[in-house]
């Protein structure tokens, strides 16, 4: 019998198999399925810093748009006792999937600075996610903003996080930070159980018919994977955070891959929402087929064999591989 | 006695939550100022609460008061405890069903804010005579005169009707005492259930329709029994005024709050009486005991039961020692001996000596007068001037008091300086800006002094008439005595002004008491301010010796993230100054304030508004006062002194907020007021303005189409004219064929913009090197004004295009056609007025405009000013406005009388002929008048026509000469709201559009009640949350387009300018075009649909990609030809619905209060687009006549085949 369980924020995770924080999350209905595909875990979408501020700020300004200003209309829609607003729906929807799912549920924040939204942390712990995972994605456009301010911000955000909940903290990252293991290891040390490499930066397009600029999302593809396992083949081993892998996991071979750079777990979403919650079933098996086709036991056994300090030549981890790369390209060429 | 709280409520509130518990069954119908209490009942049944039989009441809105009142009545006779809520016209459509219920001798209560009946003019303010309307429908009617007497007599009418079996209608003063804030003892449960006595709850029931034990009641009865029969009731009416002053009795056992069927004060001994019912009591009250303790002997007798008039209680309530009488009536009956109270009173008085029964040994002298009509003022000073009138030798009858009647001299003097305001008494006056928070923050202090305080609190606010950049009044006060001041405060101890443009042309500080606080909202610090005021201003400031204080508030508000919102702000800075409470306490419940009302909104709100109350304190500077006023500049008068006189000097006069000055003669008899008049008022409400880039400008002309003030307008000129242009004036080369040698401008109008910028988001030009920047763009207006107020003035007096010159079938064209509709006070970036506007543009020289009552007739036709205008011909709208409920039968009138007119004129013309000329009177009679070139030519022809009449010495010539305009063509159109159009209205909507009458109705579709505050009408989409719909809409809403076109004769289109403004104008060409009833349903976004309107085009672009609002013609014209006229103008749907509507709050909101139902009503919503996708696209799709063959079955041999029989479905 091939043991699939790993661990990951100190929870048992039936298989390294976890759904990461996407509209496959939103509906506790989809979860179910999820579940019952083989999700291990889930990550719930993330609710935004600015949305909380943002929501009660909509709500103020339209509830009190063109009142008192005249004898027959001083308000323009019915009072109610309370308005359900986005983390109260978060939390209901937390509570409601907590209730029904038989698998870790993770809540997600997204957010880049301390405020009043990270007492939010805590009623997320109250609502029963089974750990928290922090989504610092910072954009900065200020060119007096240093990098080493945009790092001290986040550990500053993530031990705010850190009083106001006794959970487990996971940190996911962009791959835009000119040290990562020095940020990693900041961030270890001050308390993180897990890091999540990475998120995706989402570029606007440019409408050059009506010019403006227009949000858009496109879903992962697997080449951004490397990305990610480069770097946790490095992290790996030196960290007391656990590893996670998302972005541009869309196969079996994938999450093999993101296991033996030394992941605790692999995350997915854009390939279920191409194919359908299916597909996660079909990954599993396929996974599982590939252990017993190479005689693997468990999935405990591979973690971290091609990580950098596995390995025997590191040099595809630093330079070298630049220079390989290159050279075959050239090579190629004059062939 | 039960335990009572006090609460800080209005009369509505206050009135409301009795009924509410004393009901099984509601029904309502919005209608102000009695809207409110339907609100809260609705409100209530959506939260579950109970009444005192433990269900929660039914609460169900009507197409109209008359239905309300007919539901009510179904309801009493299947045995319910059944109420309704309104007002003025509302209750007069009440009427047949109160004869009814009346004579049925049915227990039931209507609440009434009583409010002016519509004659020369609407009001929507506070007298009696809708109540006086009712006299005789057999309703006992009980007066309410302050905040805690509508609930307290509330529950008395509930309890005497079920006694008695009399219906009541319970009435207190619309605005006055239902809008007023007072603090109040509210009424239990227990009291309730103290003051009901079961048995006749059970008879209630028992005398109800029953198939179990069935009855027949409101049969038909002749001449042989009605006479009888309508006798019978007469013990119950004479038993009533008993059973009304048991119920008081019983009340004043449970509560201590005692009344009586008259109650009066004053002196046990006075020689002088004032009777009256209704909120005035409060003034004449004060007046009383003021005059008195100076020795004077006079009083006040309160009517509380006006019906059934019960005179032995009325006579005995009376001092012996009384010898002049006044009788104060709210209302006027122009036929009558007086008006009706006062013929109570000389009747009562009358039968009292006549059968030597009167307790009162002399018969006093009694006068009846006027007072308070459409919540006119009732001040001390007036009430004064009444009993000095009573002292005099001779006495004046029939009298007004707070006008100047200078036309039949009724008014009695009164001296206004007159005061009895208690000392202990705190008045504060706040000038605000509708928008800017000042009546919500004022409601909040109310709140905080009278709940946290044991001091009496009491707010009253005045709004102008404009929706948008309307100034608010708010007068409050507070103390250690209860609160009786039903009038306005015109000795402030504190005055804050919270917008600095206001002392431009008000006089801000002209009810300010000496030393008073003024504390003002400036952008200029303590050391600056001074040389920035009027001299006026200054003048008051050192004259009166006030303590002066200044914030920028709007920096604060910027800088703590509170946008245009000063409430919490200017709030803090009243607190910190007024010494109402101490100010660290007052903070710390501003703070708890704040926390109560905005947390259910969300913390981030929280959060900036208690930085705004911090920064407040750190921004407020007290101002040191100079010795003398030196500035060089003073008040400016409200309207230009080149405005014509009356407009000047009487509608400036309104605009100044001086209209009680008027006389009796200044105003029209009859309400006839010229049009062209909004361009007078230069309200200068605009942040910000549009400015255009004459090189970038594509002169498309949406900016001016959309633009819903008229502030944008364009014109192409001979180039000569340029020569005395002011120097920063801008011109372009036109971009049209043929007019390339003169010149195009772009003029934005400074001083009328409301800064709404719908203008900059639909302008489609973006620059190629940086692209936020349009051809128009908003740019501070302060510093634009001085040029661009030149340059408007400029462009003003150059010529407009010929007509002729251009197509109007053309947007392009279009912003070139001068628009007969300009600078409405709509709220800002308003979708209706574009409309309005394009429909004058199109045809305004030759239109007839009848208006149903609702938002469209108070931007139209509220006073001071109306934006109907004139083109330089000196024609353009004549407009006016009927009820709500008769709007297209009003309409249908103007027509008929025209084209009997036009018919009157051809007969007149051709027995004419020998006088004017054959060739003339064929011209006319044979014109062709379907092109504007042919009515011009028309118009030339009655021009001449005119002239050959002039001089003829004949009854038919003069005749003629009256109806001549007739013969050229005159469109009529029907505007109103879909509050009208779907509901109150449809009824003869639908017969007109059935007449195949040349009537053509522009339905401003908003989907909800505007006018009065968003109610649910049927045009309310399914998942939207209205008042009235608290729990979104679960029906879709009606398709009175297919209803229209089920008639196949009857035009109808709908439009929304923002997704297409060239099917929009397509379609106002063919409605006006078409020989016959035509019917346009205009989307038009609203400030009731919950998002900025500056995105209101964009909105309406969604409304029509998602299928939600398809664009459609049915042109019957077509059918003629062979054509289906059924012609689809939009696409399949293309985004799904939720695109569109969850840009709304009015949908949102459903997700924040029951998410489950929102998702369920968004799915049925949707496949309602999809339903009525199906439906429009198949009818689209459908062949015409021409290309079916035949559908009929054949014809029987020898039956004569119809003309046109057979074809397809068209």
């Amino acid at each position: 019998m091939i043991d699939l369980t790993t661990e990951y924020l100190g929870l048992k995770l039936k298989s390294p198999l976890v759904v990461s924080s996407s509209p496959l999350t939103e509906s506790t209905e989809s979860i179910q399925r999820l579940e019952a595909a083989g999700a291990a875990a889930v990550v719930l979408p993330s609710i935004f810093e600015e949305q909380l501020s943002l929501e009660s700020n909509a709500l103020d300004s339209d509830l009190s748009r063109g009142t008192d200003s005249f004898a027959e209309s001083m308000t323009y829609f019915p009072a109610y006792e309370s308005y359900r607003q986005g983390q109260d729906a978060y939390l209901s929807h937390l509570r409601r999937t907590k209730s029904v799912a038989g698998i870790p549920v993770l809540a997600s924040l997204n957010g880049a600075t301390a405020g009043g939204w990270v007492t939010f942390a805590k009623e997320i712990e109250q609502a029963g996610a089974d750990a928290l995972e922090l989504n610092t994605y910072a954009l900065p456009t200020d060119p007096r903003i240093t990098g080493a301010e945009i790092e001290d911000g986040i550990v500053d955000l993530v031990r705010l996080v850190k009083q106001n909940t006794t959970i487990p903290i996971a940190v996911k990252l962009t791959p835009r930070f000119t040290s990562i293991p020095n940020f990693a290891a900041k961030l270890d040390r001050a308390g993180i159980q897990g890091i999540v490499l990475f998120n995706r930066f989402y570029q606007p397009d440019f409408d050059i018919e009506n010019l403006s600029v227009v949000p858009r999302l496109t879903l992962s593809r697997p080449e951004e994977l490397l990305l990610r396992l480069h770097w946790a083949a490095i992290l790996y081993g030196d960290l007391n955070a656990d590893i996670a892998i998302t972005g541009g996991v869309h196969s079996a071979e994938d999450v093999l891959k993101a296991i033996m750079v030394g992941g605790q777990v692999a995350m997915m979403a854009s390939v279920l929402l191409l194919h359908g919650i299916p597909e996660l079933v079909i990954i599993q098996s396929k996974l599982l087929r590939w252990m017993e086709e190479h005689e693997y036991q468990s999935i405990r056994q591979m973690r971290g064999s091609l990580s950098r300090r596995s390995v025997a030549d590191v040099s595809p981890f630093e330079r070298g591989n630049y220079i390989k790369t290159l050279s075959s390209y050239t090579l190629r060429k004059t062939a | 006695m039960s335990e009572q709280e006090t609460a800080i409520l209005d009369g509505n509130e206050s009135c409301a939550r009795v009924a509410y518990r004393l009901s099984q069954v509601i029904t309502i119908y919005p209608i102000t100022p009695s809207s409110t209490m339907a609100e809260w009942a609705d409100q209530w049944q959506s939260e579950g609460r109970k009444n005192i039989w433990g269900t929660v009441p039914v609460v169900a809105e009507m197409q109209s008061e008359g239905g309300a009142a007919g539901a009510m009545h179904g309801a009493l006779q299947a045995g319910a405890f059944s109420t309704t809520f309104t007002a003025s016209q509302g209750l007069l459509l009440m009427i047949p069903n109160m004869f009814k219920i009346a004579g049925e001798l049915t227990s039931n209560v209507i609440h009434v804010t009583a409010r002016a009946v519509a004659t020369h003019a609407l009001s929507i303010f506070g007298d009696h005579s809708d109540i006086m309307a009712c006299r005789s429908t057999g309703y006992a009617m009980l007066s309410s005169a302050s905040v805690q007497e509508a609930a307290d007599l509330a529950l008395v009418s509930h309890v005497a009707t079920l006694e008695s079996r009399v219906p009541f209608l319970h009435f207190f003063d619309g605005f006055r005492t239902s809008h007023e804030v007072n603090k109040a003892l509210t009424i239990s449960d227990e009291t309730i259930n103290a003051m009901l006595d079961e048995k006749h709850v059970l008879a209630h029931r028992q005398r109800a329709l029953s198939s179990d034990n069935p009855i027949l009641r409101g049969s038909a009865q002749n001449p042989d029994v009605f006479f009888q029969a309508r006798e019978t009731c007469t013990p119950f009416y004479l038993a009533c005024p008993t059973i009304v002053q048991d119920a008081m009795d019983r009340f004043a056992a449970e509560t201590g709050r005692a009344y009586h069927l008259f109650d009066y004060v004053g002196a046990p001994d006075a020689d002088r009486v004032v009777v009256l019912m209704g909120s005035a009591a409060g003034a004449v009250e004060e007046t009383i005991e003021h005059l008195n303790a100076q020795g004077e002997k006079i009083g006040l007798l309160k009517v509380r039961l006006y019906r059934p008039f019960a005179s032995e209680a009325f006579l005995a309530a009376l001092p012996r020692t009384v010898k002049s009488i006044a009788v104060l009536d709210r209302c006027k009956e122009p036929t009558g001996l007086g008006e009706p109270l006062y013929q109570d009173v000389i009747t009562a008085f009358s039968e009292a000596f006549s059968s030597g029964t009167s307790p009162i040994a002399v018969q006093p002298r009694i006068i009846g007068g006027r007072y308070g009509l459409s919540s006119k003022e009732f001040t001390p000073a007036m009430a004064k001037g009444v009993f000095d009138e009573l002292k005099k030798p001779q006495l004046k009858n029939r009298f007004t008091i707070g006008i100047n009647d200078d036309v039949t001299h009724s008014s009695l003097d009164y001296h206004p300086e007159f005061s009895t305001e208690d000392p202990k008494t705190v008045r504060a006056l706040f000038y605000g800006l509708g928008a800017d928070g000042t009546v919500g923050a004022n409601k909040n202090s109310i709140k905080i002094i009278g709940s946290e305080t044991p001091n009496f609190a009491q707010g009253y606010f005045v709004y102008d008439s404009r929706k948008s950049g309307s100034v608010t009044t708010s007068h409050l006060r507070f103390g250690p005595n209860p609160i009786r001041s039903t009038y306005l405060i015109s000795n402030a101890n504190f005055v804050a002004c919270h917008q600095f443009s206001f002392l431009e042309r008000m006089d801000i500080l002209e009810h300010a008491a000496p030393g008073a606080v003024f504390l003002l909202n400036s952008p200029y610090g303590p050391e600056e301010i001074w040389n920035h005021l009027p001299k006026t201003t200054q003048e008051t400031i050192l004259k009166k010796k006030l303590q002066f204080y200044v914030i920028d508030g709007y920096t604060v508000a910027r800088e703590t993230g509170m946008g245009n919102r000063l409430n919490t702000i200017m709030q803090t800075c009243f607190f910190a100054i007024s010494g109402v409470l101490p100010s660290d306490e007052a903070i710390a419940q501003i703070k708890k304030s704040i926390k109560k009302t905005y947390g259910k909104r969300g913390d981030a709100v929280v959060q900036k508004n208690f930085a705004a109350v911090d920064a407040a304190v750190a921004a407020l500077h007290k101002v040191t006062l100079p010795e003398k006023a030196t500035a060089t500049f003073d008040l400016l008068p409200m309207l230009p002194k080149e405005a014509p006189a009356f407009v000047y000097n009487v509608l400036g006069m309104m605009a100044a907020g001086k209209g009680d000055q008027l006389p009796v003669s200044a105003l029209p008899a009859g309400g006839t007021f010229p049009t062209g008049t909004a361009k007078w008022e230069k309200r200068n409400i605009a942040q910000t303005i549009p400015v255009w880039d004459k090189d970038l400008c594509i002169q498309c002309g949406k900016c001016v189409l959309v633009c819903p003030h008229a502030v944008i307008r364009a014109k192409v000129y001979d180039s000569s004219l340029l020569a005395n242009a002011p120097e920063t004036f801008k011109s372009a080369k036109p971009k049209w064929k043929g007019m390339d040698q003169e010149l195009y401008t772009l003029q934005v109008a400074p001083e009328d913009c409301t800064g709404c910028s719908l203008c900059v988001e639909i302008c489609p030009a973006k620059s190629k090197s940086e692209a936020k920047h349009k051809a128009i763009n908003m740019e501070l207006q302060a510093p634009l004004r001085a040029p661009e107020a030149l340059n408007w003035s400029f462009f003003e007096s150059i010529p407009t295009v010929n007509r002729d010159r251009l197509s109007h079938t053309q947007v392009k064209d279009i912003q070139l056609l001068e628009p007969l509709f300009e600078f409405s006070g709509a709220c800002s970036g308003c979708g209706e007025t574009p409309y309005i506007k394009l429909l004058t543009q199109l045809f305004g020289d030759r239109l007839y405009i009848a208006n149903a009552t609702g938002c469209s007739s108070i931007y139209g036709g509220n006073l001071p000013t109306t934006p109907y205008t004139k083109n330089g011909s000196g024609r353009g709208p004549t407009w006016s406005n009927s009820l709500f409920e008769d709007n297209a039968e009003f309409g249908f009138g103007m027509r008929l009388a025209l084209d009997q007119q036009k018919e009157y004129a051809d007969d007149l013309l051709k027995r004419l002929a020998p006088t004017v000329g054959d060739d003339l009177v064929t011209a006319i009679l044979t014109a062709s008048q379907s092109k504007e070139c042919e009515i011009e030519a028309q118009r030339k022809r009655v021009l001449t026509l005119r002239s050959k009449l002039a001089g003829v010495d004949s009854l038919e010539a003069r005749a003629l000469l009256t109806v001549a305009d007739s013969l050229v063509r005159k469109s009529v159109w029907v505007l109103g709201g879909d509050g009208w159009a779907y509901d109150i209205g449809f009824g003869g909507l639908d017969h007109v559009l059935g007449s195949g009458k040349n009537v053509k109705v522009l339905v401003l579709d908003t989907e909800t009640y505007s006018n009065t505050g968003g109610q649910m009408s049927k045009s309310t989409p399914r998942g939207a949350v209205a008042k009235f719909a608290e729990g979104g809409k679960p029906n879709s809403k009606k398709d009175i387009a297919m209803e229209a076109v089920a008639y196949g004769s009857v035009y109808v289109a709908r439009v929304a300018m923002g997704s297409s403004d060239m099917q929009t104008v397509k379609a106002f060409q063919e409605a006006e075009a078409y020989d016959g009833p035509a019917l346009i349903l205009a989307y038009s976004h609203c400030i009731a649909h919950g998002y900025d309107l500056t995105y209101g085009m964009d909105q309406q672009k969604n409304a029509v990609l998602s299928g939600y609002w398809p664009l459609m013609r049915y042109n019957p014209m077509l059918r003629t030809e062979g054509k289906n006229p059924f012609q689809l103008d939009s696409k399949a749907p293309s985004i799904p619905l939720k695109e569109y509507a969850y840009h709304e709050a009015r949908y949102t909101m459903l997700t924040r209060s029951r998410p489950e139902v929102a998702k369920h009503l968004l799915q049925e919503a949707q496949d309602d687009v999809e339903r009525t996708w199906r439906v429009y696209s198949g009818r689209a799709a459908m062949a015409g006549r021409s290309e079916t063959p035949h559908i009929a079955p054949p014809e029987r041999e020898g039956a004569v085949a119809p003309l046109g029989a057979g074809g397809g479905d068209e």
